[in-house]
């Protein structure tokens, strides 16, 4: 894996952010994804550090105490330098299981006109592709999904809705993805994914991470409303595969 | 447990927050004005993370169904125990039965009810913070009962302190964003030049400012953000994030506040002026 050259800027007195190229890329994904389990290995085990990765950047925020820029981004020159190739985490590829149901799949037929294509089209297309997770943020649980195909690629919804319910699964400009909550949103829905992506009552209440893969399925009413059931009793498992390095 | 006959306008239980979940999107929440009351509870001799009531424009009336000890600060409110009135920092001694209650906002925004030990309410992710998807259960409804533990001797080593009053002030020391370097000489000038008027969207996630610069066509990739965040929209729009505010976001990111300046931002309401001043 190539080295890249790295911007190292301070983001207020508790933070760091380092950027790679302005690029949205896989190779630079595993590049930051490298540099944070280096990190976590070796370098930052002493104190209360979030690292924070979303496309090309990666923050690093320290909970109390305040950061000495100047030693500090000599310091992650070196780490960087030291840092193996190789990704210490393993990924997976998740797959999310949608009912894209006319009840939930609001602007399917007006996605699918706009597109010229037929909903059955469309809903393939949809879960046909492998999204790569680039980030996760804007809402707890909230996925920045890469991936989409230049085919699928639609406005946004020129009104927003003042409400999208939870688990809505969304389509607009290069982005799909699902609203962990409910909130108000100008994505165009095609269907509503049955299982919650985050949970704060697990204690891990995002099993996605950056850098795993998502994958849609198409499921029937009847099986959305039993995985439901599933998910609410605690019982539903979500279905997810390695990855290999 | 503390009794609420009245909740008030809108009334949390706030600790330091959440931390090490931002890389899943959860913000880290927590109390708004931590300089007022990191000194609240230091007189009660709390650990830091003791959580508090933090109280919004229109205050509570409380009942303590058990002896212990309190302190009061940030907004000015005027505030009774048994309808006598009582004084911010300072070590109030509370007796079961006894009622305090919150009347009229005279300054600032936001109060704090500190008590001995700490607020005992559930924690969820590590931390008693209110955040709606996450703690729905910390925002204060009337007839709620919170948690305390119980304590009848103490003896403070300092029973009131003198603070500088925050409210007073409406400079904020910032640093420079990483987007800091897209400003113009032009816009620069008019950001540190001018005051600024905090706007009617104004909540723990966000406070957006009335005045506008010149706005930009820069597009960015989605990065971290963090409490204090100036963003600065394509229309020329300041938002300044706060405790409950999104961990990522695509707008330039031109100015950090520090710790002190969020704290006196959070006492800050519509139609209130700030300054920016450049450490």
């Amino acid at each position: 894996m190539k080295k890249y050259s790295l911007s190292i800027r301070p983001f207020g007195v508790h933070a760091v952010l380092i950027e790679w190229p302005e690029k949205v890329e896989e190779a630079i994904l595993n590049d930051i994804l490298a540099f944070i389990a280096h990190l976590r290995e070796n370098c930052l085990k002493e104190g209360n550090w979030e690292l924070v990765p979303a496309y090309n950047s990666l923050t690093l925020v320290l909970r109390y105490d305040t950061i000495d820029f100047d030693t500090f981004k000599e310091q992650l020159e070196i780490w960087y330098a030291e840092k193996k190739d190789t990704v210490g985490v393993q990924n997976y590829l998740w797959r999310f299981p949608v009912c894209y149901d006319s009840v939930f799949g609001i602007d399917l037929e007006e996605v699918a006109y706009t597109l010229k294509i037929t909903v059955a089209e469309l809903i393939k297309k949809h879960t046909t592709h492998v999204y790569t997770v680039y980030g996760i943020g804007f809402l707890p649980g909230f996925m920045y999904l890469g991936g989409l195909p230049k085919e699928l690629e639609i406005p946004r919804r020129a009104t927003p809705r003042l409400k999208v319910l939870k688990g809505a699964v969304g389509l607009a400009g290069k982005q799909t993805g699902v609203y962990p909550e409910e909130s108000p949103g100008g994505w165009n829905i095609l269907g509503h994914c049955s299982v919650p992506i985050f949970d704060p009552k697990k204690e891990t209440p995002c099993l996605v991470k950056v850098g795993d893969k998502v994958q849609f399925y198409a499921i029937s009413k009847a099986e959305y409303d039993l995985h439901k059931i599933e998910a609410e009793v605690g019982i539903y498992q979500m279905e997810k595969i390695k990855i290999d390095a | 447990m503390l009794k609420v006959l009245k909740s008030g306008f809108y009334t949390t239980i706030q600790d330091t927050g959440r931390f090490g979940l931002r890389d899943k999107g959860v913000p880290i929440s927590g109390i708004m004005d931590m300089e007022t009351v990191s000194k609240l509870n230091a007189l009660l001799e709390n650990k830091e993370d003791a959580a508090v009531l933090e109280i919004t424009m229109t205050g509570p009336t409380l009942e303590f169904e058990e002896d212990t000890f309190i302190t009061l600060g940030g907004a000015e409110f005027s505030i009774t125990l048994n309808n006598e009135p009582i004084d911010g920092f300072t070590v109030i001694k509370i007796k079961a039965g006894d009622i305090l209650s919150y009347g009229r906002l005279k300054k600032g925004f936001r109060g704090y009810l500190a008590i001995k030990g700490g607020f005992k309410s559930d924690k969820v992710l590590n931390s008693r913070s209110y955040y709606p998807s996450i703690n729905p259960k910390g925002i204060i409804k009337d007839r709620a009962l919170i948690p305390y533990e119980k304590t009848d001797t103490f003896k403070p080593k300092l029973s009131e302190m003198k603070v500088d009053d925050l409210l007073d002030e409406n400079i904020l020391q910032v640093g420079k964003g990483p987007e800091f370097m897209l400003l113009s000489d032009k816009q620069l000038e008019y950001l540190f030049f001018k005051e600024f008027t905090v706007a009617n969207e104004n909540n723990r996630m966000a406070y957006q400012l009335n005045e506008e610069l010149s706005g930009h066509k820069v597009s960015m990739l989605t990065s971290a953000t963090l409490p204090g965040t100036v963003q600065f929209t394509p229309s020329g729009k300041l938002i300044i994030l706060m405790k409950d505010g999104q961990t990522t976001g695509g707008y330039p990111r031109i100015l950090q506040l520090t710790d002190k300046a969020i704290s006196i931002l959070a006492q800050k309401k519509a139609g209130d002026t700030i300054k920016f001043k450049l450490i």
